[in-house]
């Protein structure tokens, strides 16, 4: 067993929002509560629909935006507020647009570079150039390109770039929202044997959020399934896939279009809409759209649990040989 | 004969930059009643070939053809009354961004019942009727009182069956959806995805469905169009596209599924699709093939016959002389 890098429990992250004119301010609960690790050279994969807290426990864990409640431990230390400048050093970040994240008016050398001049001041210019050339080549651009501007590179290019600016303070853990999102499927294979090879060679542990199970399928050692901001299933890949435990993971399997013609399809059909996340059903908050719904899903809020294969279900379901409705 | 044929399609816009070709020489045949879907990269053509075909191009595009017609009608030599009665009415389409096609000022319901009295003529009570039969149609609950909504008070999910309910609202003969599914989770792709090939199943109408992802394409479509930097560079039947892909583009994009890997690192395509100043003189596909040779990078390849998909290559794949795969 790897030592975590990262560990968190009872994550949460709540939001005032505004209830319009003369009411009161509502909570939002974009992430409900979340345990989990990262391990040094494994891939944790988040997955989930749209609004589902995916990115909003991504900041959290970078350091962009401090939990409402639980801990967050890196390297068994506490990662308060008043270290967050100290330890980001260590996480960093890549999101999912390679054309909004990077300054347009700064050359691909000075972007490299930034991180340097603001956490290692002492280092001489010199040094601050050779590490940025040496990123450069490890994500797989050329030299000449250190001169140049975003806007001379494609999408899949600039992805590379980010990447690479992520790398420069040598850290520990990356958190990758959606970041082959926004590539075309012809680009989206290079980044992903960059990432990798990356892991491979400099033992990153990566939090890996995605929306897309296929690519999902590829990179993770363990997933977790999100729902309405609290983790439904939880495992290693290979259970969580050929096994589904959670009536929505098994609904999100079976959703998801795979590139064979002649598949056999039967599609677990969802009745219902997402809820709103301010509206979050008493009971398990998946019981609104769910098959198998009882009046015990109603009551009472099925916890997380099981042993290496976790599922918040009342009725879970055994494997891919079971009934679908 | 089929409801639409298209021979030698181009589209070019003129750019500070000079003339731009975005789509080079396409055929196109859609049949009553057949799933056809468009795939290929973005920034491939695939919007603005049929955008050329619904006349919704802005002024800075030329558009040549030597044949466009829709239900024997001839859209190249058609007044501009004429086409308005065609365009949102036998031939309609479902744009890519919902969001943007809507009009925020106005309710969803209003919007839609405008399209009714324009279209149909329908007095005030049969407007509202039909409004409500189209939005049961499209599965979108509670339908009378989701009329008053604006466009801001629902969910993508919501927006874009309300663009569905729109485009059908006439019964066409052909409808186009631009990547109707492309913003929304798998679980609501899935419903909309059924959804218009029930539409098909009921009324007869062609759709074409164009897309990026393969796993759709894969699940929903009947025959299938590749397009690469504005070519159309193969066309198949589903199966035997996926099964046995003519074009090296098409081989190469397959490989590089995820879910078609065998290995930990995925196979990649070298390079990026041609910009305005790179358009390479042989074919376009050239400078990132494995297979090419000087005669590829000197000569373009035209399109071969039915038998061998159409395919635009000098050499195809998984014919009877040569069997690479
Ligand atoms: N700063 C904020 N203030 C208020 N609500 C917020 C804020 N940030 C996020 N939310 C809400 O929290 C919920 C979770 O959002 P988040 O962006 O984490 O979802 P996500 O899973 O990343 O979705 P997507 O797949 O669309 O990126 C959403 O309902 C969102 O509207
Ligand atoms: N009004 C315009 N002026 C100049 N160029 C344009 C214009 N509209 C589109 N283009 C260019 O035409 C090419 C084809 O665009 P198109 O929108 O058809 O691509 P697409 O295949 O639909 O891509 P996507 O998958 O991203 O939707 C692109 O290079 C695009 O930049
Ligand atoms: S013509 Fe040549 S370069 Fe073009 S796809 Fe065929 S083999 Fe490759
Ligand atoms: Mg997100
Ligand atoms: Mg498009």
């Amino acid at each position: 067993m790897t030592e975590a890098v990262i560990h968190a429990e009872g994550l949460k992250r709540h939001y005032e929002v505004s209830g319009g004119l003369l009411r009161k301010p509502r909570t939002l609960r974009a992430v409900a509560g979340l345990d989990f690790s990262l391990s040094a050279g494994k891939t944790l994969a988040v997955v989930g629909e749209s609004g589902c807290g995916k990115s909003t426990l991504a900041r959290m864990v970078a350091m962009i935006e401090e939990p409402t409640d639980g801990t967050l431990t890196l390297d068994g230390k506490p990662v308060r507020p008043e270290d967050w400048a100290d330890l980001r050093k260590s996480v960093q970040i890549v999101f999912q647009d390679p054309y909004g994240s990077l300054n347009p008016r700064q050359r691909i050398g000075a972007i490299l570079m930034e991180p340097l001049t603001i956490n290692r001041p002492d280092m001489p210019r010199k040094e601050r150039e050779r590490r940025a050339r040496e990123m450069l080549d490890l994500v797989g651009l050329r030299p000449e390109h250190f001169d140049r501007y975003p806007h001379m590179f494609s999408g899949g290019q600039r992805q590379r770039i980010a990447i690479a600016r992520a790398l420069m303070l040598d850290p520990k853990v990356l958190v990758l929202d959606e970041p082959v999102s926004a590539l075309d499927l012809s680009i989206q294979s290079a980044i992903l044997n960059l990432l990798t090879e990356l892991q491979e060679r400099l033992q990153l542990a990566y939090l890996f959020i995605s929306h897309d199970l296929s690519v999902v399928r590829h990179v993770a050692d363990d997933v977790i399934v999100m729902y309405l901001g609290r983790a439904v299933e939880k495992g290693p890949k290979e259970a969580v896939f050929s096994a589904p435990q959670h009536p929505y993971t098994r609904a999100l399997l079976s959703a998801t279009p795979s590139a064979e013609p002649q598949a056999r399809r039967d599609r677990i059909k969802l009745s219902g809409e997402l809820p709103s996340p301010l509206n979050i059903p008493d009971g398990c908050p998946f019981a609104p759209r769910c098959w198998k719904v009882q009046d015990k899903c109603r009551a009472q809020v099925p916890e997380l649990a099981g042993d290496v294969q976790k599922s918040a279900c009342f009725f879970p379901e055994n494997g891919p040989a079971s009934p679908a409705a | 004969m089929s409801l639409l044929r298209i021979r030698n399609l181009s589209v070019s816009f003129a750019t500070a930059s000079g003339a731009f070709k975005a789509v080079d020489g396409v055929d196109q045949d859609v049949n009553a009643g057949e799933i056809l879907s468009i795939v290929g990269e973005s920034g491939s053509g695939k919007s603005v070939s049929m955008l050329a075909l619904m006349g919704l191009l802005p002024w800075t595009a030329t558009v040549t053809a030597d044949e466009m017609t829709f239900d024997g009608v001839d859209l190249l030599n058609i007044s501009k009354s004429a086409r308005r009665k065609i365009v949102g009415n036998d031939l309609a389409m479902i744009f890519q961004e919902p969001m943007s096609a809507l009009n925020p000022c106005f309710t969803v319901g209003w919007q839609i019942k405008e399209a009714l009295r324009i279209h149909l003529g329908l007095d005030r009570k049969a407007r509202h009727r039909r409004a409500v039969e189209l939005f049961e149609q499209v599965g979108i609950p509670d339908p009378e009182r989701r009329l008053s909504a604006f466009p801001h008070q629902m969910s993508g999910g919501m927006n874009q069956r309300v663009m569905i309910a729109m485009a059908i609202s006439c019964q066409p003969k052909l409808l186009i959806a631009d990547e109707p599914t492309t913003a929304l989770d798998v679980t609501i792709q899935a419903q909309i995805l059924d959804l218009l090939a029930d539409l098909r199943n009921e009324t007869g109408m062609g759709l074409v469905l164009i897309t990026h992802d393969m796993g759709v394409v894969a699940e929903t479509a009947e025959r299938v169009s590749v397009q690469y930097a504005g070519q159309k560079i193969e066309e198949q039947p589903v199966d035997d596209l996926f099964n046995s892909p003519h074009h090296p583009y098409t081989a190469a994009l397959l490989d590089a599924l995820p879910e078609r890997a065998t290995d930990k690192l995925l196979p990649t395509i070298p390079g990026v699709v041609p910009g305005q100043f790179d358009r390479p003189r042989g074919c376009l596909f050239s400078p990132r093939c494995k297979y090419a040779n000087d005669h590829c990078r000197a000569v373009p390849p035209i399109p071969a016959g039915p038998e061998l998909g159409f395919v635009r290559c000098h050499y195809p794949l998984n014919t009877d002389e040569r069997n690479v795969s």
